[in-house]
């Protein structure tokens, strides 16, 4: 597409009160050439916006540079259609409402006009760098989703996609449909009313499943390998044979009960000591017996057995005091003389799960205590259980007939020689762990989002959680699954670039195989060949551009997102003489979190420093050294990056973009060497949506400025 | 995707509603999202932080209007409510009043208006600790991003805003309008208001001065709040040093909220380290029954407990009584080590619980709730799906999980109809 760049420079929202917009025409028309160059008091009205359609139809102008408002605001106004480029250089927040104002006689502030003026160089560049995004569109995108995982949360994943249409396969390890909770002898109550255990509904929901015409079951299989991107999976079964397509995946491997033989400390080894499994499989065929096959008059139930224990598990496993309240429930039943204790540290029975925890508290025969087990131990054929620190400070002894550990989940991923997936994947064969061998996650917003494009984690292998809890879990991984696969059929990336176009695109005839975009894709969409030449897999792209950022040689693009693209926004600011005493800046600035900072900013009227000037980017990630070297030759005097918390309590949207960024910068040193300059001169801060307000952004900044003073400015201005 | 069929009506437009209208719009389904306030975000868009990582609510909620702005899918309805709802899954027909905001969407955010105007308002963004303008931006990442008026605090015949807006956005004499809809699916995801902490007589809250409860809290800590971050407290702005969190401000009470409010410890604990990390000197006391941080939470838990002036006290609060200079003093029992605590604090904070917005309401009759006002989906009689804190006391994590679920069910419904 042959360029027609427009400038439209809106003076409204008092932009005029602190910018001479003549002189930004000027700098448009002349010094950037743009086409056309048009200033409106109301850009955004329909007035406005018609003088833009207006050229488009009349003067064919099809790239459009909007000097106005951020892009946070009227972004579906300025939308000129499919063929045209639009770039929103927000003057209004970055220097009219940041910026000295016009003084008393109305004389422009030298510094915010140079801003302004430098804006518009920098967005006119921007746009002629920038290209109308080709969509990435499978030949065809199958649909079907596979689930991985067969008990209630699989099955529940594979049910509602399919009551929504959409084909699964799903594929169970062992010979039967139905996992660990169908060996429930009864079930926490998943609805209201909350007063008692109901029948086991497992089988119900197996019935469904095989009853569904659009599951097919593979039993006694395991997933031999899966390739390929979203919309276009290759899946082998190992078992079934089977061999199909698949557009998105739900992992639902479940979870395991923590290894029991290691809670000596609580009489693991001990005859009448056993789990909450075991026990609820005795009381699920009927007869709940000591070793000795004595029907028990008095049960101990300990709770957390081995979790919420540093040296075990250190997490809460959400389900085991709802088990053993059940649990509780079936001696009462069995024999109404016999006694059930339960030892707990903190009753977890949270939302309505309340009224069953006091369901079972007003039974006079369940007695519930707080307390720290001390001991386990036999004593004349019994178990006597030592309870330290139980109300009012007092230490008891419980003598019972059988020992109840309530011992913790543990995802099956757990063990990193076990197989699940087996995704053929430059990355490795699994989800990329956060913690105790859950999958990471975006945690708290997106609960969803994986490191695995078009791969979702439902039920206890994503974190502990109760089987009600599970069920829900999986219709929402169920809906990500058929998301990622409509999304992909449009060519769209998904979460957080929702419905962006674009992917990375490598030049590989300038490649030398060096592997860092592959090894450092937080989403592992980029496999290789042998040679190590990049295979990228562009439906797994999520266009955060940190391969580009990694790009020793530069050749990773974005249609609208680029190395050139950036680095002549980069030379496109103006630098003074150094005897003019204005330093120059450069701030890469997050667009995700500290981008809207600066919109917050504007909102409030805070006056900030004048000499930086402002390029966001779609993630930290995507900065490359290259960036540094660029703007440090040009005579820029130092270069701040502004973005998200890295590290156990990340908030990256894409996870590792903002530590990768931090990593390079390590390295920044090599860069800024060559040209005998001090490495303090780039660094990197935490900006976090919080930080809005007089106090927080403007004393990193002026405290970043005040160090540079230190150093005196960059020689290599003038060159 | 199946061959489109009908819409999906969300109503509440907090994190539940966003969530499950975009998850549904971007699988392709077009979705009607009708919010009662000005702006979207609902609760959320109030908390400083979020447990367990500290991070801000507006980060998550950005990135939800970014997904949103585009996407042709969504129509937007706020300062609107759905009044009736008559029909079937996959047919029903839904009336939404929107009241005038006063302002239209030529607003630019300038600001001019606020300074002209004469009147003030409590903010209701801040729990009426402060005042804005009878014009105001709900707050600064409000979205959509416009003024609106509250115009029952107009002086008579004024039109000093009017006057101000050189962009034609206000209309003061704006009315009220309805709309018909018919869609296929109905999601309900109004959310939860805290529990009325003044129900709780012994407790103090609006006797005792300086007794405030956890949602007023997060604005006390937040930079964009009444007092810029700095912990004041409400009677004489004094800077708060000791602080008592009451667990089970109402819930876990036959008398008051039966359920557990499952959010609660969590959010005493997320509160006493942003004040801890705010100022080393603060000390702090926790009064709980049980400390309920399930899965991952317990490591949230366990960084909190080996702080040591943060001190744990199992042991229900008897009653908070107004000590000298405005202190509140809390007489409580000591479960774990027998007796009577009585303390004398700078400030309380009730961690108050979290009642269904529709316990005690008036909802349409295609609605049913159970006795505490959640939307349970077994009662349901007519395919209504409930989404996030109306159906369930729950977090964030969890509501916006339960969300992405029923934005499937309610796309099901669409698929079915």
């Amino acid at each position: 597409m042959e360029k027609k760049i427009g400038v439209y420079i809106c003076s409204g929202c008092d932009i005029d009160k602190a910018i001479d917009v003549e002189g930004l025409e000027k700098v448009a028309t002349n010094e950037m050439k743009a086409a056309v160059c048009k200033t409106h008091p109301f850009l955004c009205s329909q007035a406005g916006l018609q003088v833009m359609k207006d050229d488009q139809n009349n003067e064919g102008v099809n790239s459009f540079v909007v000097a106005a408002c951020s892009a946070r605001y009227h972004q579906e106004d300025f939308d000129f259609g499919a063929e045209s480029i639009v770039v929103r250089a927000g003057i209004r927040e970055m220097v009219a409402w940041t910026l000295e104002l016009r003084n008393e006689e109305g004389v422009v502030n030298e510094d915010t006009q140079m801003a302004g003026e430098d804006y518009i160089r920098m967005y006119v560049a921007r746009i002629k760098g920038q290209n109308i995004p080709q969509p990435y569109l499978l030949e065809s995108t199958d649909k079907s989703v596979l689930v991985v995982g067969g008990g209630v949360a699989g099955m529940t994943s594979a049910l509602e996609a399919a009551k929504a249409g959409y084909d699964v396969n799903l594929v169970e390890k062992t010979d039967k449909l139905g996992g660990y909770a169908a060996g429930y002898k009864s079930m926490v109550p998943p609805q209201p009313p909350y007063l008692g255990v109901v029948p086991n509904y497992v089988a119900d929901i197996v019935s469904e499943v095989e009853g569904n015409g659009n599951i097919t079951v593979h039993t006694s299989s395991t997933i031999e390998s899966i390739e390929g991107e979203p919309g276009d999976f290759t899946v082998k079964v190992e078992g079934s044979g089977a061999e199909f397509k698949s557009g998105a995946i739900v992992l639902a491997a479940g979870s395991v009960p923590y290894d029991v033989s290691k809670l000596t400390h609580l009489g693991s080894d001990l005859d009448n000591v056993i789990t909450s499994a075991e026990f609820e499989a005795m009381a699920k065929s009927g007869a709940i017996k000591t070793k000795d096959g004595q029907s028990p008059k008095s049960v101990v139930f300990i709770q957390c057995a081995g979790s919420c224990d540093p040296d075990h598990l250190p997490y809460c496993s959400s389900t085991c005091c709802l088990t053993s309240l059940k649990q509780a429930s079936y001696i009462r039943e069995m024999d109404p003389e016999a006694k059930a204790y339960i030892v707990y540290k903190n009753m977890r029975t949270p939302g309505q799960y309340e009224d069953f925890y006091k369901s079972q508290q007003d039974d006079p025969g369940v007695f519930l205590t707080k307390g720290d087990v001390s001991a386990v131990k036999d004593e004349s054929g019994k178990v006597a259980v030592d309870v330290d620190n139980t109300l009012l400070g007092q230490d008891i002894q419980i003598k019972a007939d059988l020992v109840v550990l309530a011992t913790g989940q543990v995802p099956v991923t757990i063990n990193e020689d076990d197989s699940f997936l087996n995704l053929q994947y430059r990355q490795g064969p699994e989800m990329p762990e956060l913690k105790y061998g859950y999958p990471d996650s975006h945690f708290v917003c997106f609960p969803y989002e994986t490191r695995r494009t078009g791969i979702y984690a439902a039920g206890t292998v994503r974190q502990s959680m109760d089987v009600n809890a599970a069920k829900r879990d999986a219709a929402g991984a169920a809906l990500k699954a058929i998301q990622c696969i409509e999304m992909t059929a449009r060519g769209e990336r998904v979460h957080p670039r929702s419905g962006d176009m674009t992917f990375m695109e490598p030049n590989l005839q300038r490649c030398t195989d060096c592997k860092r975009c592959t090894e450092e894709c937080p989403f592992g969409a980029i496999d290789e060949n042998e040679k190590g030449t990049p295979l990228p897999k562009s439906a797994r792209c999520r266009a955060c551009g940190t391969c580009m950022g990694a790009c020793p040689e530069r050749v990773i693009s974005f249609d609208d997102y680029s190395i050139p693209m950036l680095s002549e926004m980069i030379k496109a600011i103006e630098i003074p003489e150094e005897e003019d005493e204005k330093p120059r800046v450069l701030a890469f600035i997050c667009e995700n979190d500290a981008l809207p900072v600066l919109d917050q900013m504007a909102l409030m009227r805070v006056r900030m420093n004048p000499y930086i000037r402002y390029i966001p980017l779609r993630c930290l990630g995507g900065n490359n050294l290259v960036f540094v070297s660029d703007a440090l030759s040009v005579g820029i005097d130092g270069v701040m990056y502004l973005g998200c918390k890295h590290g156990d309590d990340y908030q990256c949207h894409f996870v590792k973009g903002s530590e990768l960024c931090n990593e390079r910068l390590g390295k920044v040193q090599e860069t800024i060497g060559r040209l005998s300059l001090e490495s303090e001169r780039v660094q990197q801060y935490e900006v976090s949506m919080n930080d809005a307000g007089p106090e927080k952004l403007p004393k990193i900044i002026d405290d970043f400025m005040e160090e540079l003073e230190d150093y005196g400015p960059n020689p290599f201005k003038g060159f | 995707m199946a061959e489109q069929k009908g819409k999906i009506l969300v109503i509440g437009g907090g994190i539940s509603g966003l969530t499950t209208a975009l998850e549904a719009a971007e699988v392709g389904y077009e979705v009607i999202l009708v919010e009662k306030n000005p702006a979207l975000g609902g609760r959320v868009s109030r908390f400083y932080q979020y447990f367990p990582k500290l991070c801000p609510p507006l980060c998550g909620l950005e990135i939800n209007y970014r997904r949103l702005k585009p996407n042709s899918k969504i129509q937007t309805f706020t300062d609107s409510e759905v009044v009736s709802i008559t029909g079937n899954a996959g047919s029903y027909k839904a009336t939404i009043k929107t009241n005038p905001a006063y302002v239209n969407d030529k607003c630019v955010v300038c600001d001019k208006c606020t300074d002209v105007c004469p009147a003030e308002r409590d903010n209701d963004h801040n729990y009426g600790l402060d005042k804005t303008k009878a014009i105001y931006l709900p707050h600064e990442m409000a979205w959509p991003a416009r003024f609106v008026i509250d115009r029952a605090k107009c002086p008579d015949g004024c039109t000093k805003c009017v006057d101000a807006c050189d962009y034609d956005a206000i209309e003061l004499q704006a009315q009220e309008t309805t709309t018909e809809v018919e869609v296929a699916s109905v999601v309900y995801a109004t959310g939860w208001k805290p529990y009325d902490a003044a129900k709780i007589e012994n407790l103090g809250y609006g006797n005792v001065s300086n007794v405030i409860n956890n949602v007023t809290m997060e604005r006390l800590a937040a930079g964009n709040g009444p007092t810029k971050g700095v912990m004041l407290r409400p009677s004489d702005q004094k800077k708060v040093e000791k602080i008592a969190f009451v667990q089970c401000a109402g819930s876990r009470d036959e008398n008051h909220l039966p359920y557990c409010s499952a959010i609660c410890c969590l959010a005493s604990l997320k509160q006493a380290k942003y004040v801890r990390e705010a100022n080393p000197d603060a000390e702090i006391y926790i009064f709980y029954i049980d400390l309920r941080t399930p899965g991952k939470y317990e490591d949230f838990a366990a960084q909190i407990q080996n702080d040591e002036k943060i001190t744990l006290v199992k042991g229900k609060v008897a009653k908070i009584t107004e000590g000298a200079g405005q202190n509140p003093v809390v007489e409580a029992e000591d479960i774990l080590n027998g007796g009577m605590v009585n303390l004398e604090v700078d400030m309380v904070v009730l961690a108050t619980g979290m009642e269904s917005s529709l316990r005690g309401q008036s909802v349409p009759e295609a609605v049913q709730v159970d006795e505490n006002g959640f939307v349970a989906p077994s009662i349901q009689k007519n395919g209504v799906i409930a989404a996030g804190t109306v159906k369930f006391p729950a977090d964030v994590n969890s509501a916006i999980q339960d969300s992405t679920g029923a934005a499937l069910k309610a796309i099901q419904t669409v698929v079915g109809s």
